[in-house]
């Protein structure tokens, strides 16, 4: 997870901006992005869930974007925040285009809190979480009518203890393509 | 996938979707006062008199003594204490009663004339030897427990000066299961655990349930479409109707004072929350915040008039009020950096929140007329909390073991209580308003 971590704070810099269509610019192909293999099921619950071990860094380039079979994807985010960690701009950016390139793909975003605080502000945190994801895709390309979002708040967990490590894989939005 | 049964229920099966009345054969919830007043009211409850041979359904005088002890400001002298038992006030000595010590003395009669039973009870103050209250009540058998809690009520009311919240309910959602098993319940009980029922079942989150002011409907957030609506469901019928189901967020529903107005937090097409009033009868909606913040967690002023919610328009959640029409906001929690939820005891006095208290979420509450906060509870992850209708207690959820539980506290922090559950994750308990 140190990787993970340390990735997310660079990230903050880099996408304080992505809230903001205009700016368009600050998506820099040569940070190192990181698959997160979820084939478990769009419903992120399927298996044990989601642990650290099933990151892997450096795995998704822009070749593989075109003919990707990794139809579902976790983005994770820090406490209280909602910017998308620089280290998943590239993967965004494939999704972008596969979703640019063929318009009846449809993209479906869940957003995810940990359970620390209220559970309707938290339903608040995933939504802006999974806007945050789709604001970045529309910038690349993607059509508004392909991107469904949704919050769940802290209601379905990938992790169901309480330790921050559990946390960790519960912020997240996860993406999954519905035809 | 389960198999699912609907019993008054409409629309059930494909999504593991249960909605209805259905009784659960188990008894969840279980209140046990694990902080006591520092010297709480001795009172004998005398089991009540019966001229059958056959005892009735339910020990009504046990359900009062219950009722008394679990409220945590009385302590209930046993029965095998008392020297004498009667059953009116005729046959009382209150010597036998002064010399074990209770400050007050409840006696009964009960008798039964084909299916309907009455219940005949005074209510003494020993040192003055003077009767506080005298009553009767007519009931059917499957009332008899309903009736206790009647009685306990006028007899806290009568002592303590404060309305008594045995005959209330509590709403709640239940979880069980993990991962594609997951169950979700919205179950409401009467205030004892006891007479509990199941309104909906879905495989899907249910959330946030908000009683309607005459106790007669819940609304809530279901995702049981796969997005979040807002429903409102009837308790007695079990029938329900969608009330704000747009793209989006709906969600944090909470009725106004006078029942004609569900405020609640929609989103835009950029997702950004904002609290709505919408009007019950036309369906008119007023937007009451404009920010690009979260703005969610409506909660209603006891008169009506304006409405507090949580917004981070400051950086971090705190609390904020506007007026139920719309206009001006202004900022109401300011001691620590997360303070969230709202909510309003009916009196109007008290504000309760979520708050960060050192890294902790505690529930709190503030004095609206000082300003003063006070931290009433004392776990790290405690939240959901609701005031009882007579503004005495709050009930909310924490964590125990891992496992999502119930606990009761006073708003002067001095009494709390454990409500013990069976297995499942309870959380999100609302208090019932009174009966009318």
């Amino acid at each position: 997870m140190n990787m993970h971590k340390t990735a997310l704070i660079i990230s903050l810099a880099a996408f304080a901006l992505a809230g903001c269509p205009s700016s368009g610019g600050p998506l820099d192909s040569d940070t190192g992005g990181s698959v997160i293999d979820d084939t478990s099921g769009s419903d992120g619950s399927g298996t044990s869930g989601v642990d650290g071990s099933t990151i892997r860094s450096g795995g998704f380039t822009d070749s593989d974007a075109g003919d990707t079979t990794a139809d579902s994807l976790i983005i994770y985010f820090e406490y209280d925040k909602s910017e998308v960690s620089a280290q998943y701009v590239d993967i965004l950016a494939g999704h972008a285009r596969r979703l640019a390139a063929d318009s009846t793909q449809r993209l479906r975003l869940e957003g995810h809190a940990d359970e620390r605080g209220s559970r309707e502000y938290n339903i608040g945190l995933g939504e802006r979480r999974a806007q945050a994801v789709r604001r970045l895709l529309l910038i690349q390309g993607a059509s508004a009518a392909q991107i469904s979002t949704v919050s769940y708040g802290e209601e379905r967990p990938a992790a169901f203890g309480s330790t921050e490590s559990d946390y960790e894989k519960n912020r997240r939005v996860e993406m999954s393509y519905r035809r | 996938m389960k198999k699912m049964v609907c019993a008054v229920g409409r629309m059930c099966a494909v999504f593991g979707l249960f909605i209805g009345l259905s009784s659960v054969a188990r008894s969840e919830l279980v209140i046990e006062i694990t902080r006591g007043a520092v010297k709480p009211i001795p009172i004998a409850v005398v089991p009540f008199g019966w001229s059958e041979a056959t005892p009735p359904a339910a020990d009504v005088a046990a359900v009062v003594r219950w009722d008394l002890a679990s409220s945590g400001r009385f302590e209930s002298l046993p029965p095998e204490n008392m020297l004498e038992r009667p059953s009116s006030g005729v046959g009382i000595d209150f010597d036998n009663w002064r010399m074990v010590a209770a400050d007050y003395v409840l006696v009964g009669e009960m008798s039964r004339q084909g299916s309907e039973y009455t219940l005949q009870y005074q209510l003494f103050d020993v040192y003055g030897g003077r009767q506080i209250i005298a009553d009767r009540l007519i009931m059917q058998e499957r009332d008899l427990r309903r009736a206790g809690h009647r009685v306990a009520d006028a007899v806290f009311e009568a002592i303590t000066g404060v309305a008594g919240v045995f005959s209330t309910q509590i709403a709640y959602i239940s979880v069980s299961g993990r991962d594609a098993n997951r169950t979700f319940q919205l179950i409401v009980a009467d205030a004892d655990g006891n007479n509990e029922f199941v309104l909906l079942e879905s495989r899907q989150p249910i959330m946030s349930p908000a009683w309607s002011p005459d106790g007669r409907q819940l609304a809530y957030v279901s995702f049981e479409d796969g997005s979040a609506a807002v429903y409102a469901q009837t308790l007695r019928t079990g029938r329900r109707q969608k009330v704000s189901g747009r793209p989006g967020v709906n969600n944090a529903p909470a009725w106004s004072p006078d029942g004609r107005q569900l405020a609640l937090t929609l989103s835009d097409a950029d997702g950004n929350l904002d609290v709505y009033v919408r009007n019950i009868a036309d369906g008119k909606l007023t937007r009451l915040t404009k920010r690009r913040s979260i703005d969610t967690e409506p909660a209603w002023a006891a008169d009506g008039k304006s409405v507090y919610f949580t917004s981070d328009r400051g950086g971090a959640p705190q609390i904020y009020r506007v007026s139920a029409r719309g206009g001006d906001v202004e900022r109401v929690t300011f001691e620590g950096r997360y303070n969230a939820r709202p909510r309003i005891s009916a009196d109007g006095r008290l504000l309760s929140m979520v708050h960060d208290d050192r890294g902790s979420f505690r529930v709190a509450v503030q004095d609206l007329q000082s300003g003063t906060l006070q931290v009433l509870s004392n776990g790290f992850l405690d939240e959901s909390q609701s005031f009882a209708p007579n503004s005495s207690q709050l009930i909310y959820a924490t964590r125990r073991d891992g496992r999502g539980v119930l606990e009761t506290v006073s708003v002067d922090g001095l009494i709390s209580g454990r409500v013990k559950s069976v297995g499942n994750d309870v959380r999100e308990p609302v208090w019932s308003p009174f009966r009318r």
